[in-house]
């Protein structure tokens, strides 16, 4: 990637075996901390090494991402968090709720239940700070972006694309399917660290109320 | 060290921000870069004022910045010439200035280039989030309370009385760039060049794009031949990290040339403008040509190291 970064790709597609390698890399290589490193973005299947060719050469780069990849243990990852997220859901919080229902021709009641049912997994943070890419939808919800992406997207929409799910910490243009909103303040740049979720950690939904969601922001 | 009220902004002008050098390190959690795009004009405009190369500077896009000194403090006007002005009298740029209390700086509007930056001398006085003072527009952090600059703003500068005396450095003039509205940035392929036909190659390093006017901090919108991608390939790629300079192919086959506010995409990238040039990306506007040519990693390597030279020897300290 250009004179200043590396892609480390491994594997093909979108999975959590796969997902779990590019964390265990991702660990492997942050705890080495090597000089001229400026960045890591771990992905889905990726691991983006942001280095500086004035620090350090490519060269000398892939030879220390070669022998982490070598030497490399799976079995010495932290055990994932599992984290509850409240969320209301349908009516001016999720106004793409009823679509979703009409579209896979059941209630929104059983859009919510099929929801918070599945325990998901955190792939990536990207598009912007703090915005968790996680997976995967069950089967029956598997719902297109929108045709037209909204310009005004409020902060803490829960929205579906394909099989993922997204949360979209601030207030911003977006394409995903909003079903419902969250309280909680997922990227705070003050906190350390500044996200509230992370990649690898476990998501599950659960319903609130709209007025446990505005006494929640007190 | 105390803090003093040394600048009011009288007019934003187009879009004026708090840039450094970047935020880097916290990618993991989607936080991009940000940033000044002309790199290379901070870090002049930071040397002629005696401040440490990385210090944040105001970043001021094309036209109507307005700024009044509250106290003496230096200042070098670098980058795009804006046609600064102080007191309505026109301000000698790559060299730095006493801007006296009461006094006026205003940028009458482009002559050439896109953004002009104004250093101060001593340290300005913003929170520095995740390792940086860069304003992050998109997500609303970092800078000055998290947006662009508007009327009435303050300020703050840390000792500004201490850099007074660097008054009068100057950048040698062999060395100051010039901002030509046609640009030829130098690319290196990949990474996934393999998924364009070589007769689509042979088109984007062929052809004349133009700038389009929706183009911003976020990227540069080009308008031109299309680059198709070879038709056995999906829409979008599965999303990874990308940097400063990835040259992005979506579907409709208008390449994107990404700056620093994104982190990640789920777009296809022909080629990465090369670490050399990308002080250039901040410079171009609207309406201009760019034209890419294809260069080897040594050659970039060895272009890099040219300019960081050129840094060294174009301001005498």
């Amino acid at each position: 990637m250009g004179d200043r970064a590396v892609l480390v790709e491994l594997g093909g597609g979108i999975s959590p075996r796969i997902n779990q390698k590019v964390r265990a890399f991702y660990n492997g290589i942050a705890s080495q901390r090597i000089k001229g490193i400026k960045d890591l973005v771990p992905s889905y299947r990726s691991l983006m090494v942001a280095y500086d060719p004035l620090v350090i050469s490519l060269d000398f780069l892939k030879s220390q991402i070669i022998e982490i990849w070598n030497t490399l243990d799976d079995a010495r990852l932290p055990e994932p968090r599992t984290v509850e997220i409240p969320v209301v859901y349908g009516d001016k919080y999720g106004p793409d709720l009823e679509w979703i229902a009409d579209y896979h021709k059941m209630t929104p009641q059983e859009v919510v239940r099929l929801h918070t049912k599945t325990l998901y997994q955190v792939y990536m943070i990207g598009f912007m700070p703090g915005y968790p890419y996680m997976g995967e939808v069950p089967d029956a919800l598997v719902t297109p972006r929108r045709k037209t992406p909204r310009t005004h997207v409020p902060g803490g929409s829960v929205g579906i694309a394909q099989k993922q799910i997204g949360i979209y910490p601030v207030t911003s243009p977006g394409g995903w399917q909003i079903i419902g909103r969250t309280p909680l303040r997922l990227f705070d740049p003050q906190e350390q660290p500044p996200c509230f979720l992370e990649m690898g950690d476990r998501v599950r939904f659960f319903v609130i109320t709209e007025q446990e969601l505005l006494r929640w922001r007190l | 060290m105390a803090a003093v009220e040394s600048i009011e902004v009288l007019s934003p002008g187009l879009q004026t921000t708090i840039q450094d050098l970047g935020r880097f390190g916290s990618g993991r959690y989607g936080v991009p870069p940000s940033g000044a795009l002309d790199s290379f004009a901070l870090r002049i405009a930071n040397r002629l004022v005696d401040n440490p190369e990385d210090q944040a500077c105001l970043e001021t896009t094309l036209i109507g910045l307005r700024l009044r000194a509250l106290n003496d403090v230096c200042i070098a006007v670098t980058g795009a010439n804006l046609r600064p002005q102080v007191n309505k009298r026109p301000l000698e740029m790559w060299r730095s200035h006493v801007l006296k209390k009461d006094e006026v700086i205003s940028f009458a509007g482009p002559e050439s280039g896109c953004r002009a930056y104004v250093a101060l001398g001593g340290k300005l006085e913003v929170l520095s989030l995740l390792g940086s003072l860069s304003t992050n527009l998109p997500a609303g952090f970092g800078g000055f309370e998290g947006r662009a600059l508007q009327k009435g703003d303050v300020l703050l500068v840390e000792s500004p009385q201490l850099k007074l005396a660097a008054a009068g450095r100057e950048m040698r003039a062999r060395w100051i760039p010039d901002y030509p509205g046609t640009w030829t940035l130098r690319i290196v392929w990949g990474p996934q060049d393999a998924d364009f036909t070589d007769e689509a190659k042979r088109i984007f390093t062929n052809s004349r794009y133009t700038v389009a006017p929706q183009s911003d901090r976020t990227g540069i919108r080009l308008h031109g031949p299309l680059v198709e991608k070879k038709s056995d390939t999906a829409e979008s790629i599965i999303s990874e990290g990308l940097i400063a300079g990835c040259i992005q192919v979506p579907g409709d086959g208008k390449p994107i040339i990404i700056l620093g506010e994104t982190v990640t995409g789920g777009y296809r990238k022909i080629a990465t403008v090369v670490s050399a040039d990308l002080p250039q990306l901040g410079q171009i506007k609207p309406g201009d040509e760019v034209l890419f040519e294809p260069i080897s990693m040594d050659a970039a390597q060895r272009a890099l190291l040219k300019m960081e030279d050129s840094i060294n020897a174009a301001v005498q300290i």
